[in-house]
């Protein structure tokens, strides 16, 4: 038997048969569909476990069924094509986004080297140097399924959904771009499976003479990359809170208003579709893809076989629950916050980072001493810097009573600040009444 | 990679390089054609985009599969995105009218255009003929990225950084150019607005209704307030005050 080569390397693709090429092809196609019609199930259920309700509960164990009902149900609608739509670009808009969404799974690797009827062969459909490029073109690609279904729609609440869609998108892609580029850095390739693989080994990291095993995870080494990566990703799906193109308590439902049936059920599905491979994507280049998480990895057999499909998987369905919750858990943004968070938070923030990794990486190699010097001056310029910052004093906010004394006369009349409520002139008369009974007489011209 | 490059190499092409070719290039060329040819602005936007995924893929081909991705995913993804941004705002009814301002000038684009694509064509076919690609190998030989990544930051360091603060400069020109951002201390703020709102000499209700309490319901007559004061206010600035006589208001057709 020959031993398993574990991680796959660029020249182990290219060397399968038809039927495993085919096969690899239509494994990948299902996991979309299926992460879809689960996906849908499992998003409904949880939000109604956040919000105290069932949930789908009826049709079939769990209500499993109840999406492939709904999407059967779709298919049977009529179809409703406006009169005013462009008919070609409103037929292929949604098909657009399904494409690129499905096509993107092509490049992940849900495994190592596996053996399929005797075939050596990576659990990936293809790979090639420039992987992750690929996942950022086909999803730049899927912006155009949104942006002309709004347009080709032709009403008004699309437009504006399909308009916010493309300024969105945009946005938040620089910022995808560049939270991966501190991935690049540090894996030296762009590969996905390569990417995988230098995620594989322990880092073996120095700090303060005390050597520190890593796990290799880019999570961990790059967290700021990926905190701005799983943002980016959040606003690239449209899904809440950055699910402006849709917002469906001001725009109806956003680019998809006019679209009914099979063309619905394609937009939807593109949509759970690109749910789970930006996961899927997320996990490749952060969490370690296949690889088992700590506490299995004492298990030797972890990372060999066909048992990583069920580490990736776990994880994938984990980030899908992540986006789940921030969807029960968050408002959506306003159209300005959105802007503003995405240019001046999370762009800044990854140059930074980046700047501060490249210089890291520049000192790897020196001695310790001078290492030491070349971290420790810059950081004690910035604390220094943040220590002595000249802070804006406010002035002091004036009292209430003050703002009450301070209004010019002829203000508008306000209700008395203590909020005590005046006894009522009745009462007093009531009480001024009976109190005559042990007081001399002449007593009651006091009263008001 | 290693083997498409190898391909591409030995100057030999492929099965499938033609098949990919002879696909995408009559696709790439009706691109090109449709795109000047087609009324609306979207959609001529939207033929270009099927002559740069063309090129995209082309690229790929060519054993450089950096450029390709590059190609797709910033003028594809973001140029062209920006493009159809602004048309969608033109409006879909804004189709090119086809009336001719000079006369004859269609043919004779039409004629240039051919003779001048005959003559690139034939003299691009004229001087690559019959020679044999070289370099491509050494090009790609630790991987085309990382080729690509020492030219950009060894030779063409300086032409880099040069395009770059050029770029920036045209973007924070075309910032200031287009930006009109009121200064912070002429913005009224939301507390700012509540002020004079609440200010003396400033009724802070809203608008009486026109005609209430009064004898019309014209919009022409003012509210009468609660003291018997007509309130100007209630009436739209363009309509003169006016109000009725007894006489006027009294119902048609019930004088005795």
């Amino acid at each position: 038997m020959i031993p398993l080569a574990q991680a796959p390397s660029l020249g182990d693709f290219g060397h399968d048969p038809w039927w495993l090429i085919l096969g690899k092809i239509v494994f990948a196609f299902v996991v979309a569909l299926l992460g879809t019609l689960l996906g849908v199930w499992f998003e409904r259920r949880v939000v109604g476990f956040m919000q105290v309700r069932p949930g789908p509960n009826q049709l079939g164990p769990f209500g499993l069924l109840q999406t492939l009902a709904d999407g059967l149900k779709m298919a049977f609608k009529e179809d409703i094509l406006p009169r005013s739509a462009d008919k070609v670009i409103y037929f292929f808009a949604p098909a657009i986004s399904v494409i690129c969404a499905v096509t993107a799974l092509s490049v992940i690797p849900f495994g190592p080297m596996v053996s399929v009827f005797g075939h050596q062969t990576p659990l990936q459909v293809t790979d090639v140097p420039v992987a992750v490029l690929v996942v950022l073109a086909l999803s730049s690609m899927a912006v155009y399924g949104i942006v002309l279904a709004g347009w080709a729609s032709g009403s008004t609440y699309p437009l504006l959904g399909g308009l916010r869609s493309a300024a969105q998108l945009i946005s938040y892609e620089v910022a995808l771009g560049l939270s991966i580029v501190a991935v690049f850095m540090l894996a030296g390739t762009m590969s996905t499976s390569e990417i995988v693989a230098a995620q594989g080994s322990t880092t073996q990291l120095t700090l303060f003479g005390a050597d520190i095993q890593t796990p290799g995870w880019y999570a961990l080494l790059l967290f700021p990359s990926f905190i701005v990566f799983f943002i980016s990703i959040v606003g690239e799906t449209n899904r809440p809170p950055f699910d402006l193109p849709e917002a469906e308590s001001e725009l109806v439902a956003g680019f998809m208003t006019e679209y009914s049936s099979l063309k619905f059920a394609l937009i939807m599905l593109s949509e759970y579709v690109a749910m789970v491979t930006m996961s899927a994507f997320t996990v490749t280049l952060f969490l370690g893809g296949w690889h088992a998480p700590w506490p299995i990895t004492i298990w030797s057999g972890a990372n060999s076989g066909w048992w990583p499909l069920l580490w990736f998987f776990g994880k994938v369905i984990l980030l899908v629950f992540v986006f789940v919750w921030l969807r029960g858990t968050l408002p959506r943004l306003r159209y300005d916050q959105l802007m503003r968070f995405g240019w001046k938070v999370l762009i800044p923030i990854s140059l930074v980072w980046i700047v501060v990794l490249a210089g890291l990486r520049t000192i790897d190699d020196w001695d310790t001493e001078s290492r030491m010097y070349a971290i420790g001056i810059p950081a004690g310029i910035v604390l220094l810097a943040a220590l002595f910052w000249p802070s804006r004093k406010p002035a002091p906010k004036p009292t209430l009573v003050e703002q009450v004394d301070n209004r010019p006369p002829g203000s508008f009349p306000l209700p008395p600040m203590d909020l005590q409520v005046p006894p009522s002139p009745r009462t007093r008369r009531m009480v001024a009444e009976r109190e005559p009974a042990n007081a001399p007489a002449g007593q009651d011209s006091e009263e008001v | 990679m290693s083997t498409s490059t190898l391909l591409a190499a030995s100057g030999a092409v492929s099965g499938g390089e033609a098949v990919t070719f002879w696909i995408l290039a009559p696709l790439a060329l009706a691109g090109a054609i449709g795109m000047v040819a087609a009324r609306n602005a979207v959609h001529s936007a939207l033929w270009l985009v099927l002559t740069m995924l063309s090129l995209g893929v082309f690229y790929v081909l060519q054993a450089g599969p950096f450029i390709g991705m590059v190609q797709i995913i910033v003028y594809t993804g973001a140029i062209m995105m920006l493009f159809l941004f602004v048309l969608m705002l033109v409006g879909r009814e804004a189709s090119d009218s086809l009336i001719e301002v000079l006369r004859g000038q269609r043919i004779a684009a039409i004629g240039l255009g051919l003779g001048f694509a005959g003559l690139l064509g034939s003299g691009v076919y004229r001087a690559t003929q019959g020679s044999t690609p070289v370099g491509l190998e050494q090009a790609n030989a630790g991987g085309n990225v990382e080729g690509i990544a020492r030219l950009l930051f060894t030779d063409y360091v300086f032409a880099f950084e040069l395009t770059a603060a050029l770029l920036i400069t045209a973007t924070i020109g075309g910032m200031i150019l287009a930006h009109v951002e009121r200064r912070k201390e002429d913005k009224r703020d939301q507390v700012a607005t509540m002020k004079a709102r609440f200010a003396p000499g400033n009724y802070p209700g809203p608008k009486p209704g026109p005609g209430v309490f009064a004898t019309s319901s014209s919009v022409a007559t003012p509210a009468r307030l609660p003291d018997g004061r007509l309130s100007d206010r209630s009436t739209p600035d363009i309509l003169p005050v006016r109000e009725l006589t007894a006489e006027e208001t009294t119902l048609k057709g019930t004088e005795k």
